[in-house]
């Protein structure tokens, strides 16, 4: 299936300053991990040591968390939009 | 699925009527159904208190205060910066250097004479939060770090009150509104914040000046909607802004049933240690743990007068290799390890960036990479500009 995963701001740098970068996938997992194939620096932002999504990134297809979904293994559907969202603060140094 | 408010933020009738002046004051509010005097007394007798006066802050406290919210508090223990300026619209020049607490009183006072303002010129705390809170019906949070952001989070379920959240970066901006009553919380969205250094700072990042104007005056549009119950508010909707697209999305947002502070079985009951849970120890923690060869402006300054033959790495970025520069190679941070084959390991390397943080990292790198002639300019081009040059100039 063709979808669409939009990169967010603070994650461009390692995305070769891609806004949205279109893939083949059957489920989120398939997306994110090819996304991590063609970026790899992306991986360590997305992924901690062992191998679970970073809590403080979230994802969603479309408008849904896939928390509350099934996760990696949600199934995408032609023309799905795949969010990654991760928390920003701004202002100080953190 | 959008929540319809059925009841407004309880705010207690203490105050009866408008004045004649209020009447006339705010009868644009007055003449719409949606608002009238009930919605205008609601506004009246309503208490808000935004915890920070910063970009986000500053756009909210005007609005807020030109709506009559009758009791209007502030947390901010910072003082004007110049740099400030470029995005943080209550303050003017002749402001920078004065407590932001002061000169906020000032503004908001002379738009709006007619309402209180409370000020609390300290860093909230889990000693304080609860205390400070405790009086307003509703917290706004237009704060600049993520400790602090789960500290009102907390300090709101614990205490009942509705978060109305905005964040910002770059030129991006979420929003919506976190505690409300079976709505989600900050927690919900993220249960760990992100570990300290991976998400940069307005300082380091950057952000266009106009967007925490736009994402601040969306918490103030969700404040008044919240005061006089109409409208759909943002609970369980996470706004999403991007300015460069000019594009709004939204994402659901869902109420974890096992969140720690809102779930149905709370393990936080009271507030710990936020700078601990964000790792954060005390002051800030230094870049780098291995200690890299430094050389100090001056000292880079006589051995160039000297004739020395060194070779300048500027690890910046183009444009602020634009702003100013010592006329070095420029060779981007993202960039250096794929381009290290273009550095002659046997010159003397000075590698510089804005504040030396950058070049730091460079430095370390190549140190790995067997670079044995390499040192880290101390303080970067702004103590080159404080100790050497003046004429360069500083961002």
């Amino acid at each position: 299936m063709a979808v669409k995963v939009i990169i967010p701001t603070p994650l461009r740098q390692f995305a070769g300053k891609h806004e949205s970068v279109n893939l083949e996938a059957g489920t989120v997992g398939d997306a994110l991990n090819a996304l991590t194939l063609q970026f790899s620096d992306l991986k360590k932002h997305l992924y901690s040591d062992d191998g679970r999504l970073r809590s403080f990134v979230n994802v969603y297809v479309n408008d849904e968390d896939i928390r509350y979904l099934q996760r990696e293994k949600t199934a995408v559907q032609q023309g799905d939009t795949i969010s990654i969202v991760p928390s920003i603060a701004g202002g100080a140094k953190a | 699925m959008a929540t319809r408010l059925t009841q407004p933020v309880p705010t207690p009738a203490t105050e009866p009527a408008l004045s004649k002046q209020e009447v006339l004051r705010y009868s644009r509010h007055l003449i719409m159904p949606e608002v009238g005097m009930d919605g205008q007394l609601k506004l009246k007798n309503a208490k808000v208190l935004m915890i920070g006066s910063g970009g986000l802050g500053a756009p909210l406290g005007l609005y807020l205060a030109a709506a009559g919210v009758g009791r209007l508090g502030i947390v901010d223990f910072d003082t004007v910066d110049f740099t400030n300026l470029q995005r943080q619209v209550t303050f003017g020049t002749s402001d920078v250097g004065r407590k932001k607490l002061e000169a906020a009183r000032e503004r908001l006072a002379n738009l709006n004479p007619e309402i209180q303002i409370d000020t609390f010129e300290t860093r909230l705390s889990s000693d304080n939060a609860l205390d400070i809170l405790r009086d307003y019906d509703i917290v706004v949070d237009g704060t600049d770090n993520f400790p602090t952001r789960y500290l009102v989070n907390d300090a709101c379920v614990l205490l009942g009150k509705p978060n109305v959240y905005g964040s910002i970066f770059r030129f991006e901006g979420q929003a919506s509104i976190f505690g409300y009553p079976g709505g989600p919380c900050y927690r919900c969205l993220y249960p760990e914040p992100p570990p300290p250094g991976l998400v940069p700072s307005c300082a380091e990042g950057g952000v266009l000046g106009v967007l925490p104007g736009i994402i601040g005056c969306i918490q103030a549009m969700e404040t008044i909607k919240l005061i006089i119950g109409k409208g759909e508010p943002l609970v369980g909707r996470l706004l999403l802004f991007d300015a460069l697209g000019m594009r709004f999305r939204e994402l659901k947002l869902r109420k974890n049933p096992e969140c720690p502070v809102c779930g149905a079985h709370p393990t936080v009951t009271k507030l710990i240690d936020y700078a601990e849970f964000c790792g954060i120890r005390g002051e800030e923690v230094p870049a780098q743990t291995v200690s890299v060869p430094e050389i100090t402006p001056k000292q880079l300054k006589q051995r160039l007068d000297r004739g020395d033959d060194i070779y300048i790495l500027d690890v910046r970025e183009p444009h602020e290799y634009q702003i100013c520069n010592l006329h070095g190679h420029l060779f981007p941070l993202g960039d250096l390890p794929k381009r290290v084959s273009e550095l002659d390991s046997s010159r003397e390397i000075v590698a510089h960036c804005r504040s030396g943080k950058r070049s730091g990292e460079a430095v370390e790198f190549l140190l790995k990479a067997g670079f044995r002639k390499i040192s880290n300019l101390k303080g970067g081009i702004l103590a080159w500009s404080d100790e050497v040059d003046p004429s360069v100039p500083k961002y």
